[in-house]
């Protein structure tokens, strides 16, 4: 397998708090690559870093071969470095399909077009209904996104994620507020993902980790302590002392 | 709560205002009452200019406070260049159209690095500092502004000194401009201006590059306005640092919010509802902008998203704005 995202050294401070502590971290291409850690142990930061949002203060950034470290977010999208947000970022005012929709123009090339209306753009809502129908919403297509249930607005944050096409997609806590079904169903989507895109897959439910990972990085205190395969980390007494305890024995 | 991203512009609509406003000067030409020609005009230039500001504030979630700045630059050119002997209008206007848009480029690279209130403040500062720097050029006028020698000039034959053929030019840029905004506001560039007011950050993270269509945005809208300011200045024959000044974009900005924030004839209602208020009232009273306060305060507690959303509740086009 070849390696497509590369991380060296890196640090990220908030003031006094190192919240990336020199995190050194390679993801294969096809890779399912998990990150565990406690709360606050710097994993959202750390998504923060790979796509973009946020600037380390040392360290590196390479995908598919190419130092990213200083792109600007939508640079990296282009290149197919995608992220989900833990606190679910959609356009609660547009329906699902409007939400759909600017998801898929994005991947259509410059929208530096000031002439021919998007509503005669067959192909786009063609395109966003069938992103829809992926994730399971495309019934519920025309409801105001800010008034879907939860459960169906982590899909709608999964499925604007998805529209970019992406080569890497890093998903933060997917299964955050889910109901035990709706949880079953992420999972799945997920599961039906791995085969065609790489992802880091950042989550607290350790039955999906365990179910989806390839390889498994454990973070604590803005540190990686270990990677490695799953039945490595379930027996990794540093990760058990640090972070996964009782937790292991329900999820093994 | 919902909001529609498309905007459409019903010919049912436009085409009978078009041919009304085509048909006005005669009928006010007739009823000898030529000076609503002039008050026409004055509408016409304002809806133009108020619907570029719309295209910031309501589409793309920029609330300029500085719009002024760009007219005021479109008038003062055209004026300054009528004193150094410029008086065609094939240079002035264009060069009126450029030079806004050049500081549009400069002023929205600087403003746009800063959002929501601070956004407000700095595009407020860099207006100032526009209009003190030509009350300072005394060789302009200064405090007094620069009156034009006469309006500008077109053609033989073509005599912009007359306010009705003067009117057929500016609904003739007016009419274009909106409809151009028309296409602009659906376009996929219109699309993503309305994305990045409602989540700017996800917008960045589906992969475009917002900074550049809010750029290419305020760049448009400072031209638009500038092309307003080079029509002013002739409807007025005087450019004046008032033109600059933080009361008119406050005015500029009260146009739209009286229109309706977002919606597609926001501009243009907000405009014709202000100036034909301030116009009754202050043949009443010099207190005028009193009533106009009244008048506002009536529209938030009864149309809190403007004018626009009267005529759509009431018109034809159900969910067009
Ligand atoms: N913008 C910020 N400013 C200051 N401190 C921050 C900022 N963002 C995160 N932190 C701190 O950095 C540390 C790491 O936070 P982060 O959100 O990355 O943790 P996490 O592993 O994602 O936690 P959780 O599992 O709760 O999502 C925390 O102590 C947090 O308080
Ligand atoms: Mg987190």
């Amino acid at each position: 397998m070849a390696e497509l995202l590369r991380l060296r050294g890196l640090i990220k401070r908030f003031g006094g708090l190192v919240a990336t502590d020199g995190v050194d971290l390679t993801v294969q291409e096809g890779e399912v690559h998990a990150l565990i850690g406690p709360n606050g142990a710097g994993k959202t930061t750390l998504v923060h870093l790979i796509s973009g949002a946020l600037r380390g203060n040392a360290g590196s950034v390479f995908f598919a071969g190419e130092e990213l470290t200083h792109a600007p977010v939508h640079e990296r999208v282009r290149r197919g470095l995608v992220r989900s947000y833990q606190v679910t970022s959609i356009f609660t005012r547009l329906s699902a399909l409007d939400n759909a929709l600017l998801a898929v123009q994005a991947a259509a090339g410059s929208s530096m077009r000031f002439w021919t209306p998007v509503r005669t753009e067959r192909a786009f809502t063609r395109d966003a209904r069938a992103l829809l129908m992926r994730v399971g919403l495309l019934d519920r297509a025309e409801v105001v996104a800010g008034t879907l249930a939860h459960g169906e607005q982590r899909k709608l944050e999964v499925a604007l994620a998805l529209a970019a096409r992406p080569r890497l997609l890093l998903l933060d806590e997917p299964l955050a507020g889910l109901g035990p079904e709706e949880s079953l169903h992420m999972v799945e989507l997920i599961g039906g993902l791995a085969g065609e895109v790489t992802i880091v897959l950042v989550e607290h439910d350790m039955d999906a980790v365990f179910k989806l990972a390839h390889r498994i990085s454990v973070l604590v205190s803005g540190r990686i302590v270990a990677t490695g395969a799953p039945d490595e980390i379930r027996s990794d007494a540093r990760v058990r002392q640090a972070y996964l305890g009782d937790e292991l024995g329900s999820a093994a | 709560m919902g909001v529609q991203l498309d905007h459409p512009l019903h010919a049912a609509v436009a085409l009978p205002l078009l041919a009304a406003l085509i048909v006005f000067p005669f009928v006010v030409l007739a009823i000898d009452e030529p000076f609503y020609v002039v008050l026409a005009s004055r509408i016409l230039i304002f809806a133009l200019v108020a619907t570029s500001l719309n295209l910031l504030v309501g589409f793309g979630g920029m609330v300029s406070f500085g719009h002024a700045a760009f007219l005021g630059a479109g008038a003062y050119v055209v004026a300054i260049l009528m004193q150094h002997g410029v008086a065609s209008a094939w240079i002035a206007w264009p060069a009126a159209v450029a030079v806004a848009a050049l500081a549009a480029l400069a002023i929205g690279a600087v403003c746009l690095r800063t959002r929501g209130v601070y956004f407000i403040m700095i595009t407020l500062a860099f207006a100032q500092m526009v209009y003190f720097v030509f009350v300072s050029l005394k060789a302009y006028g200064g405090d007094d502004g620069l009156s034009l020698a006469s309006r500008s000039v077109v053609a033989p034959g073509i005599d912009l000194n007359s306010d009705t053929l003067f009117y057929y030019v500016v609904l003739a840029f007016a009419s274009t401009g909106f409809f151009l905004f028309a296409r602009l506001v659906n376009s996929r560039f219109g699309r993503v201006l309305q994305g990045i007011r409602e989540n700017e950050t996800r917008m960045e993270a589906l992969g475009y590059a917002v900074h550049r269509y809010k750029l290419g945005a305020f760049v448009l809208a400072g031209a638009t306005a500038g092309l307003g300011g080079a029509l002013l200045v002739n409807q007025n024959e005087l450019a004046s640092p008032g033109t600059l000044s933080w009361t008119q974009s406050g005015m500029l900005l009260t146009m739209v919010i009286l229109g309706g924030v977002g919606y597609l004839w926001g501009g243009v209602m907000g405009a014709a509802a202000l100036l034909l208020m301030e116009e009754l009232l202050a043949a009443y009273t010099i207190h005028w902008q009193l009533g106009l306060g009244l008048v506002l305060l009536a529209v938030v507690l009864f149309a809190p998203n403007g004018l626009a959303t009267l005529a759509r509740a009431a018109g034809p086009g159900g969910r067009d704005g």
